[in-house]
């Protein structure tokens, strides 16, 4: 056997790359729902000589989160008034959320949904029964008036395995394929050299040949996504891949945009999904659908019971909703856990077997009643297989059949999201309308608008979907609506703001940065006969792990049933420090290493701020999301406000800010 | 659940530079080795099991594998998609089958309507492409 101390990948990387440059008007980085909106939408308001180029580390075709496919579309406000998909948001982010950029996402989403199915996504219809069948079948579509299969009251359901392709096609045509540059990875932001707080650039490196790209512009959207891998997963060997949120999204989104100034919001909320265990397959279709409970290892249905009340009573007026806010739902089934009563079941058994007897009381014959339960045992399997094939996987494997055994529920390792039920993002303006609050500040830290739709505090830098905090529950359609609005908004931005865009570095000190980690490899690899253990560099897999047993440890992780404290936040700030230090010696001796460097420096910035947030916050806003042991409660008289930071460039400090909550929709009542 | 290739079925999509599995990987996992000509999963515990590689395979040559640290051996879920459906078979570790057919698309590839030529109206209202008279909160 050779010595292991070669590069490991088939595309090696070498010290010295061609640079490649694009001068262009508006950049797109990102390929998801997102971008994909905004690759849409800004054709229809840009002009003929507007130069337009979107940017992505993967492939249009499968980017971003809806890669894999999904069953449902979880927001699409139909029926309903807007003001109540405030109230709801609100509620479950408990009550710290922009209601302007959440109203605004619901007035502009039903469209995203209706493209959807025009361009080509099935959407379940109810038939003349009130029976669901299939989007392939006929039926009228949403813009005629079809009813859509409604589980909850803003979710419908779809058959979602090509929905990401769907979505892509029209965004590719709108660009045309010489202006969509896929496998190149941005990894930093640069500003303006002259105008000062304006974006300007944005570099990468391309993960098939050995390439930087270099990209001047006079405004840009970055909508890469969340985080994931920055708490050790509960599976940390094989299974490490099969995180509930895409695995690729690695806080490029946060750390990208506040490096150059971008303030953010509410970066310490964060999202602990419960999902079923290991597989993490979704849930929202088996609670809302299929009218499945949850109960403990004692059989026990915990959720509905007297104690439970009595515990939601400590969190008011969010605990009183009819739909617990999902913190609080993971809150009460933590408790079960650390009582020593799980593990914790969806009973899906009793639930499709209900269905079954309903129909036969209804008098349904056996043969009816067989072609039923074909039904209902296909639309089970296909929740599973649309968007979580790995759960379908298990179940075949474990010899699970839903329909004679439950499975088992729990809470997984945290993200960072903001589009899901989860709010982390960046401050941005809401709609230049006069129902968005004038708010009278210096900072627009503290303000609701200043001239741009869903820009950022930063000049000509735009963000949508995961990117936009104080405002989750967008999901996959209020993503794309989003990055369709920020689509009109940087045509309108080019307009008004003529200036040719000028970076501080020169080509060389870019490359200097972003091949940092290939040069150190080759300085280096040399002086130890194993490539991986070298006491001059450190390789990102080893650095990702470092990362995850730290905040796991003492950020609040499922080590410690995601219980923190001022102590052990700031130990591990302490140790973030070092990381953010050592980032700087990670090397890489081929270019699919030098994607997963860079990855884990967006990790490492972003959980830091997540971590300073959540030390700043004297209180437990998300009891079952993570706790602190100093401030248990969640404590609306000295907390009831948005948490905002931001980092200068200039100085490098951080500053940490409390923010004033303004509701714009009636709270009385508040649900 | 991590991706595999099927060495006598992958023909390193013909000698071309990339593959197909490398084309769609979200996360830059498959690879090709132009020696052997066949392709691979160079980081299998960073597969999401997203089956976009198993998908679009014109050979069917890649395959997925239950994650060795929590799921049993013997099960496997296989998919075959064509261009408006997708057929999935479950085998289970006890050898039972089940299979289910989805639609996934209602248009032909490529047919989505791009709205080319359509242009918005006022660049200085809130209103998107096909919108007007946008609600203000009540």
């Amino acid at each position: 056997m050779a010595l292991p101390n070669k590069p490991k990948g088939e595309l090696k990387a070498v010290v010295d790359p061609e640079v490649v440059e694009h001068d262009l008007d508006v950049l797109i980085i990102g390929g998801g729902m997102a971008a994909c909106g905004t690759a849409f939408e800004i054709k229809k308001w840009a002009p003929e000589d507007l130069k337009i180029k979107l940017v992505d580390k993967a492939n249009l075709e499968r980017s971003g989160a809806v890669a894999q496919g999904l069953s449902a579309i979880n927001t699409y406000i139909g029926e309903n008034p807007i003001e109540n998909y405030v109230k709801m948001v609100r509620n479950d982010l408990m009550g710290v959320v922009r209601e302007d950029l959440i109203y605004d996402c619901g007035r502009h989403v039903d469209e995203s949904v209706k493209l959807f199915e025009e361009w080509g996504l099935p959407i379940w219809k109810k038939d003349d029964q009130g029976e669901n069948i299939d989007g392939a079948k006929p039926a009228p579509t949403l813009r005629e008036g079809g009813t859509p299969v409604r589980t909850g009251k803003w979710q419908i359901m779809i058959n979602g395995e090509s929905y990401k392709p769907i979505v892509a096609e029209p965004a590719a045509t709108a660009l045309g394929a010489d202006n969509i540059v896929e496998r190149v990875f941005i990894v930093k932001l640069y500003l303006d050299k002259n105008k000062p707080n304006q974006v300007a650039g944005a570099a990468g490196f391309s993960t098939r040949e050995n390439k930087v790209h270099i990209f001047r512009f006079k405004t840009a959207l970055v909508a890469c996504g969340g985080a994931v891998n920055i708490f050790r997963p509960r599976s940390v060997g094989e299974g490490k891949g099969r995180a509930w949120y895409p695995v690729w999204n690695a806080g490029s989104t946060y750390t990208m945009c506040a490096q150059v100034g971008a303030t953010l919001t509410m970066m310490e909320n964060r999202f602990t999904p419960a999902r079923f265990k290991d597989g993490y397959g979704p849930v929202g279709a088996w609670f809302l659908l299929f009218k499945a409970k949850v109960s403990n290892g004692l059989g026990e249905f915990y959720a509905g019971s007297d104690e439970a009340k009595k515990e939601l009573e400590n969190f008011m007026p969010y605990g009183a909703s009819p739909v617990t806010p999902t913190c609080l739902r993971n809150h009460l089934m933590i408790k079960e856990l650390k009582a020593g009563r799980g593990p914790i079941y969806m009973a899906t058994d009793v639930a499709l077997n209900a269905f079954l007897d309903e129909r036969r009381e209804k008098g349904m014959d056996e043969k009816s009643l067989k072609k039923f339960w074909k039904h209902l045992e296909s639309e089970a399997w296909e929740d599973f297989l649309d968007m979580s094939v790995g759960q379908a996987g298990l179940w075949a494997g474990m010899d699970i059949e839903p329909e004679k055994v439950g499975s088992e529920i729990m809470p997984t390792e945290p993200y960072m999201l903001g589009s899901h039920s989860g709010c982390c993002g960046i401050w941005t303006s809401g709609p230049d309308e006069d129902w968005v609050p004038d708010v009278q500040h210096e900072s627009r830290a503290h303000k609701y608008k200043w001239g741009y739709n869903r820009m950022t505090t930063v000049d000509g830098l735009f963000t949508a979907g995961d990117g936009v905090g104080a405002s989750g529950h967008k999901f996959s359609s209020g993503s794309h609506a989003e990055g369709r609005i920020c689509a009109k908004q940087m045509v309108k931005y080019c307009r008004d703001n003529d200036f040719t865009p000028e970076l501080a570095l020169t080509n060389d000190q870019i490359v200097d940065e972003i091949y940092a980690p290939v040069r150190r490899y080759h300085e280096f690899v040399g002086q130890s006969t194993a490539e991986d253990v070298n006491p001059n560099y450190v390789k990102p897999s080893g650095l990702m792990m470092r990362l995850m047993k730290a905040t796991d440890e003492y950020g609040g992780g499922v080590a410690t049933y995601y219980m923190t404290s001022g102590k052990l936040l700031n130990i591990c700030l302490d140790l973030l420090r070092m990381m953010r230090e050592d980032a700087e010696k990670m090397a890489a001796g081929d270019l699919h290493e030098l994607l997963r460097a860079w990855e884990n420096y967006h990790r490492i910035w972003c959980v830091e701020t997540h971590i300073r947030h959540i030390e700043f916050r004297k209180e437990s806003r998300y009891p079952g999301f993570y706790y602190r042991s100093d401030y248990p409660t969640c404590d609306d008289e000295n907390w009831k406000c948005f948490v905002n930071s931001t980092f200068d460039p200039a100085t490098q400090e951080w500053t940490c800010e409390k923010v004033e909550v303004h509701n714009i929709i009636e709270t009385e009542p508040w649900i | 659940m991590p991706s595999y290739v099927d060495p006598s079925k992958c023909d390193g999509c013909k000698g071309g530079d990339k593959t197909a599995c490398m084309y769609i990987c979200p996360n830059d996992l498959m690879v090709l080795n132009v020696e052997e000509m066949l392709a691979y999963n160079q980081e299998p515990d960073a597969c999401w099991e997203c089956y976009s590689c198993v998908k679009i395979c014109p050979q069917g040559a890649v395959f997925v594998r239950g994650y060795d640290d929590f799921v049993p051996m013997g099960g496997q879920v296989h998919p075959m998609r064509s261009s408006d459906s997708i057929m999935w078979t479950v085998k289970f570790r006890n050898g039972q089958m089940k299979r289910f057919k989805f639609p996934i698309r209602t248009t032909a590839e490529g047919a989505a309507n791009a709205y080319a030529g359509e242009r918005g109206a006022n660049l200085d209202d809130e209103c998107l492409l096909l919108e007007s008279d946008l609600p203000t909160p009540k």
